[in-house]
């Protein structure tokens, strides 16, 4: 997603001149095509996150379009105050990119576990919330957010994601794409786990249980639709994402369904504890420790699917 | 005072003046409302007089105006003075300021943006402004606009860290643009600065950094004329003024008193105080 998301950067930055890069001393290897080409639109701050955003709003409040970018927890818990104070509240075309959402930078330790940030970006007015689910994804919620006025939060992976859509996929911000259809169960993904989510799907309809799979890639606004409808058309809705279970889609999906009357559908949120992760691990190594692993979303949906009798 | 054009130099009485006028809305805002930084928002009332007496290019019928120069006050608790400015040059009615603090009024008790003309940047949240002030006057510079930006700090916020960031960025980029003004007197919200959290050498400290820096006497308007009309002090360096005040200055009961960083005035002080104005010419 880094990859695609640093070549379609470069693309728009071509035909529009209002966007500027601004980095916290970190993307060593993929920001150097962007400051080569355009270095008067590109800023390092240096090691300085708060400044970094500060900065980032005195720019868009002068006209720009502003992209902070660096890594895990950097660029919005750090600096939380400047994205709420200065970006949120000034409503500053500041767009924040992070990458390596969830457990990408798993074996670097907690500092770099992004798993709660869905939920703290996801509370600030005027916030708009993305995490693709594929490289498609990644390029098509690029050029959405530029097209957004306003200040946005950009939640990447990492690298290799494999791509599951095709290109032409429709892409529209708070409009989650309907990636497999059923009427047993819908599965509600958000970020990297797209794919493992359609791996499970997969193996779901084998034994006969027709899965609905939502890619759920703006968390705020929320595609409440999508939720009902789902609410109204399948039996069961399950969420995954590779942040805590608190406040992020799983949180979102469920006030969504609290406040809908509909008490009939079984609800079920897969993701992280409320806890840091205590062991060492690469992300495929974490993600199977917290049941997010192919098998240890089965696992987890047994119950659910004997609930509801599938 | 609201028909006085945009215009660069200034005009020593009538600054003076204005900034009795400040002091004198500052009192009746504080006392009116209740509410707190009385000490803060005289301290730093003859400096905004310079800076809207004829520094600052701003057009109060074009408050958006995109050549104007920038002002923000980072030090946002001291806003009660910045509102009495921005209301005796015209950019809103003056009669806004009898609801400051007031249920359902335009202005806040920390410096907002919304809904409030001449309002460049919100702040109250200490730390902020230099940031966002060396964004704007990164954009210019790139841009080769003409603005400047000031931004008036105070001295307890130089405590954040993220002014030290800011103060590093700056002379890196080489924003002779940007002007730091800090309101430096003395005493901040537990104790002294001294005693809380010792900022001294100030100068020493800004100007290892790479900011030219001025030092003066931030209640003698020729002082404060002469540095901020001359800038930048030096070509290729951000400036920075550093403001010798005195909390509470033009009352002399509230004057290097700890007690009126909080402290609003009743009826009696109030009237003392206006008084005490009236005859100080």
């Amino acid at each position: 997603m880094r990859t695609v998301f640093f070549r379609t950067l470069l693309d728009s930055a071509e035909r529009n001149e209002r966007i500027n890069l601004v980095v916290g001393d970190l993307g060593f290897g993929v920001v150097e095509p962007f400051a080569a080409k355009f270095p008067k639109r590109f800023l390092n701050v240096g090691v300085a996150e708060q400044n970094m955003t500060g900065i980032a709003a005195g720019m868009a409040l002068s006209g720009k379009i502003v992209f902070t970018y660096s890594i895990a927890n950097f660029p919005t818990l750090r600096c939380l105050e400047q994205v709420r104070n200065d970006v949120c509240y000034h409503n500053a075309d500041v767009k924040i990119v992070a990458v390596g959402g969830g457990f990408a930078y798993g074996s670097l330790g907690m500092t770099h576990h992004a798993t709660e940030d869905l939920a703290i970006m996801r509370v600030l007015p005027r916030m708009v919330v993305v995490a693709p689910g594929d490289p498609i994804e990644a390029e098509h919620a690029t050029r959405a957010i530029i097209g957004h006025p306003g200040p946005c939060y950009l939640r990447l992976g990492r690298a290799g994601e494999r791509v599951v859509h095709r290109p032409d996929v429709s892409f529209q911000i708070g409009k989650a794409i309907v990636t497999r259809n059923g009427s047993d169960i819908t599965l509600i993904s958000t970020g990297g786990i797209l794919e493992t989510t359609l791996r499970v799907a997969d193996r779901l309809a084998a034994d006969g249980i027709q899965t609905r799979v939502l890619s759920m890639h703006t968390i705020k606004p929320l595609d409440s639709e999508a939720v009902l409808a789902a609410a109204r058309e399948t039996r069961a809705i399950v969420t995954l994402e590779e942040h805590s279970v608190l406040g992020g889609l799983g949180g979102a999906v469920a006030e969504i369904l609290a406040e809908s009357g509909m008490s009939n559908v079984t609800f079920k949120r897969l993701g992280l504890p409320s806890a840091f992760a205590s062991c060492v691990g690469s992300q495929e190594y974490l993600r199977a420790v917290y049941g997010l692993s192919e098998d240890g979303i089965l696992k987890s949906l047994k119950p659910v699917l004997d609930l509801v009798g599938s | 005072m609201g028909a006085r054009k945009t215009g660069i130099g200034s005009d020593m009485q009538w600054s003076e003046a204005l900034a009795k006028k400040i002091r004198c809305h500052v009192l009746k805002m504080t006392h009116r409302a209740k509410s707190a930084h009385v000490g803060t928002s005289l301290s730093m009332a003859d400096l905004l007089a310079v800076l809207y007496g004829g520094v600052l290019r701003v057009d109060p019928s074009s408050p958006d105006w995109p050549d104007r120069d920038r002002f923000i006050l980072s030090k946002g608790h001291g806003c009660a003075s910045l509102y009495a400015v921005l209301a005796e040059r015209g950019f809103f009615p003056l009669a806004w300021l009898d609801d400051f603090y007031q249920d359902g009024s335009h202005l806040a008790g920390h410096v907002t943006h919304t809904g409030v003309p001449g309002v460049d940047a919100s702040t109250g949240a200490l730390g902020h402004g230099l940031s966002i002030g060396c964004g704007m006057a990164l954009a210019g510079q790139r841009d080769s606009q003409s603005y400047r930006v000031f931004t008036l700090l105070s001295d307890g916020e130089c405590d954040e860290g993220s002014i030290w960031e800011a103060v590093l960025f700056a002379p890196h980029h080489r924003l002779d643009n940007l002007v730091a003004i800090v309101d430096y007197n003395k005493i901040q919200s537990l104790g002294t600065v001294k005693e809380v959290l010792d900022l001294d050498p100030l100068a020493v400290k800004w100007e290892s950094f790479g900011w030219a820096v001025r030092e003066i006497d931030g209640h003698n308007f020729g002082e404060i004329e002469d540095a901020l009309t001359n800038l930048p002090i030096r070509t290729g360096q951000p400036s920075c003024v550093i403001a010798h005040t005195v909390k509470g200055k033009g009352v002399s009961a509230m004057e290097n008193k700890l007690l009126w960083h909080y402290r609003s005035p009743d009826e009696e002080e109030l009237r003392q105080a206006l008084a005490e104005l009236e005859l100080s010419e």
